[in-house]
């Protein structure tokens, strides 16, 4: 476990070693990624990740805003999963409210976080074989994921920054077309993965690229506190969305896929498989869509309907009392953590009883996923690194916050 | 769905595996406990927190030996001013327990879990940077979000959210 030790501060000295610097505006470091190397040839023999370069203070931000308030922000922390975190901010806040959301919602919920997921792994698969090389792959990932944020823009009007949940529900009807819609994207997309496993899974120059780099052993992964693909590419059977349900996942049947090698190619298959089980979910989601109300009934919290404003006078006070002074929520603490394309993302939200959380966490996945690059790269060749980086799928903006 | 209040007697919580593996531990360790939401807070004093995690980790029954998270809370003006939250997790039985330190804002400082938990470096780099709470022990304790040379902690209560410092 030698290696698991963390690397302490990189200094040229031995006459052998140089040091590189990769990033932070490298292409295939995924956005601001600093990483110093020490290298010996060309040898790994150091890594030292350096982040910061996208931090914002949004922890800080959330304190001075109402609670409806810091969804946008959550939006902004992992742009290519906005929906999940939604839903992570949201389930939180519910928890500590105490409401009961309607079972329609909560499938929404469920089937926009599929969709997310399934977007997710696309920017990632395409990015991912274009680091290694592999540039077709990018081009009809994107084809596909254009298709998802027309229909992120049919809901909510937004192709990224959806903001489209709401503590106590989802904030509008889905347009009339948006199920047909998806429908129809569920029917083709599992040709469209043939596609791109037709163009990677067999291939010997991709092969040859991922398997057996990076290795990581479970134990490793388990200590680093990976999580997400990155712990079940080494073998560990853990998906809180079935071990821990939250919002009805308890009700879809689907297969939590695992990889025992460890290495690149063993994250890549267990991602790619995720997408065939996410849009299975999906296709459930849509057979099995319940009816009802989106929001839940607690008039303190829930924005009324629009035409109840014109009509009712309780409503319109409601509407004003939200807007202007938020809504107060019961003192306490809660942990959600929910299974985002990355692994365990989770907000720790502290109340002291007023319309401003205290304090808003947010345990980002890729910040500790981040950590078991060194013990990834350490020992092998420089042109792994990038493999390794694009293994663990990281976004920038989640880990400066 | 009214909320039920939170229970704090340490008797009737006495079930819960980790309150029964600490208790049984080292009764001195555990200095309060939480039961509200569906969530097990453990208030741990300051000089076993290390410990507290080891032995739970190596319960048999039932083994915390994943760290999720470790966090922050500053309670300004009050004191204890500062509560390190750790958040674990046991994969084998899906339990997850909160386990949380006290702190003064004389010597805000505790044993790092590093030796513990190699994963535990990153996040208490955070709480370091963000907070200033220092941990002993850890091998690399820098800032890690905001620039080597920022002159405060941004997401302590004093340090305002806009303006001038």
């Amino acid at each position: 476990m030698a290696h698991l030790n963390p690397t302490p501060v990189l200094e040229p000295g031995q006459d052998r070693t140089m040091i590189l610097n990769m990033g932070p505006q490298h292409p295939s470091t995924h956005g601001v990624l600093r990483v110093l190397l020490e290298i010996d040839g060309e040898t790994v023999v150091r890594m030292m990740p350096d982040i910061g370069y996208l931090h914002t203070g949004i922890e800080k931000t959330c304190e001075a805003k109402f609670y409806q308030q810091v969804v946008p922000l959550t939006d902004r922390i992992d742009y290519l999963c906005p929906m999940t975190n939604n839903l992570c901010y949201v389930l939180a806040v519910e928890k500590l409210l105490g409401l009961e959301i309607p079972p329609k919602a909560q499938w929404l919920r469920v089937l926009l976080n599929e969709l997310t997921r399934i977007n997710s792994h696309l920017v990632w698969l395409g990015t991912h074989a274009m680091d290694i090389g592999a540039l077709t792959v990018f081009l009809y990932c994107f084809r596909e994921r254009e298709e998802i944020l027309r229909m992120f823009e049919m809901v909510s009007g937004q192709r990224m920054m959806t903001s489209y949940f709401r503590v106590g529900g989802i904030a509008l009807e889905p347009p009339l077309g948006f199920f047909d819609r998806v429908r129809d994207f569920a029917g083709y997309f599992p040709e469209r993965i043939d596609q791109y496993e037709n163009l990677l899974t067999g291939n010997p120059i991709w092969m040859m690229r991922t398997k057996g780099v990076a290795r990581m052993t479970a134990e490793d992964a388990i200590a680093l506190g990976a999580t997400g693909p990155t712990l079940r590419g080494s073998g560990v059977d853990i998906d809180l969305r079935r071990d821990m349900p939250y919002s009805s996942y308890e009700k879809f049947q689907f297969k939590v896929p695992i990889s025992q090698e460890g290495d690149v190619f063993a994250r890549y298959m267990c991602r790619v498989q995720e997408l065939r089980e996410s849009i299975g979910i999906v296709r459930q989601a849509l057979d099995g869509m319940p009816e009802g109300p989106i929001k839940a009934d607690a008039p303190g919290v829930v924005l009324p309907d629009r035409e109840k404003m014109k009509t009712q006078m309780e409503s319109l006070i409601y509407h004003f009392k939200i807007i202007t002074e938020g809504f107060a929520v019961p003192a306490g603490e809660v942990y959600q953590a929910v299974e985002s394309p990355r692994g365990e993302m989770g907000y720790y939200i502290v109340s002291d009883g007023t319309a401003k959380p205290y304090r808003v966490h947010m345990r980002s996945a890729c910040f500790a996923n981040l950590q078991t690059l060194p013990s990834m790269c350490e020992g092998r060749l420089l042109a792994d690194v990038v493999a390794a980086i694009g293994s663990i799928d990281i976004v920038l903006g989640e880990i400066d916050r | 769905m009214p909320l039920a209040p939170a229970i704090t007697d340490l008797e009737q919580l006495k079930n819960h595996p980790a309150v029964a593996r600490l208790v049984g531990w080292n009764a001195d360790a555990v200095t309060g406990v939480k039961f509200d939401r569906d969530e097990m807070t453990i208030y741990v004093d300051r000089a076993y927190i290390r410990e507290a995690c080891v032995v739970l980790k190596d319960d048999p029954a039932c083994p915390f030996d994943f760290l999720s998270d470790v966090t922050c809370v500053d309670w300004y003006p009050a004191e204890p001013r500062f509560e390190v939250v750790y958040h674990l997790l046991s994969i084998p039985k899906k339990e997850r327990v909160r386990l949380k330190v006290r702190l003064n804002s004389a010597s805000p400082a505790v044993e790092s879990l590093t030796s513990v938990w190699p994963g535990a470096n990153y996040f208490e780099r955070e709480v370091f940077d963000l907070f200033g709470v220092r941990f002993t022990g850890h091998p690399y304790l820098r800032r890690i979000l905001m620039p080597e040379d920022w002159e405060g902690h941004p997401l302590r209560k004093d340090y305002p959210v806009e303006g001038y410092r």
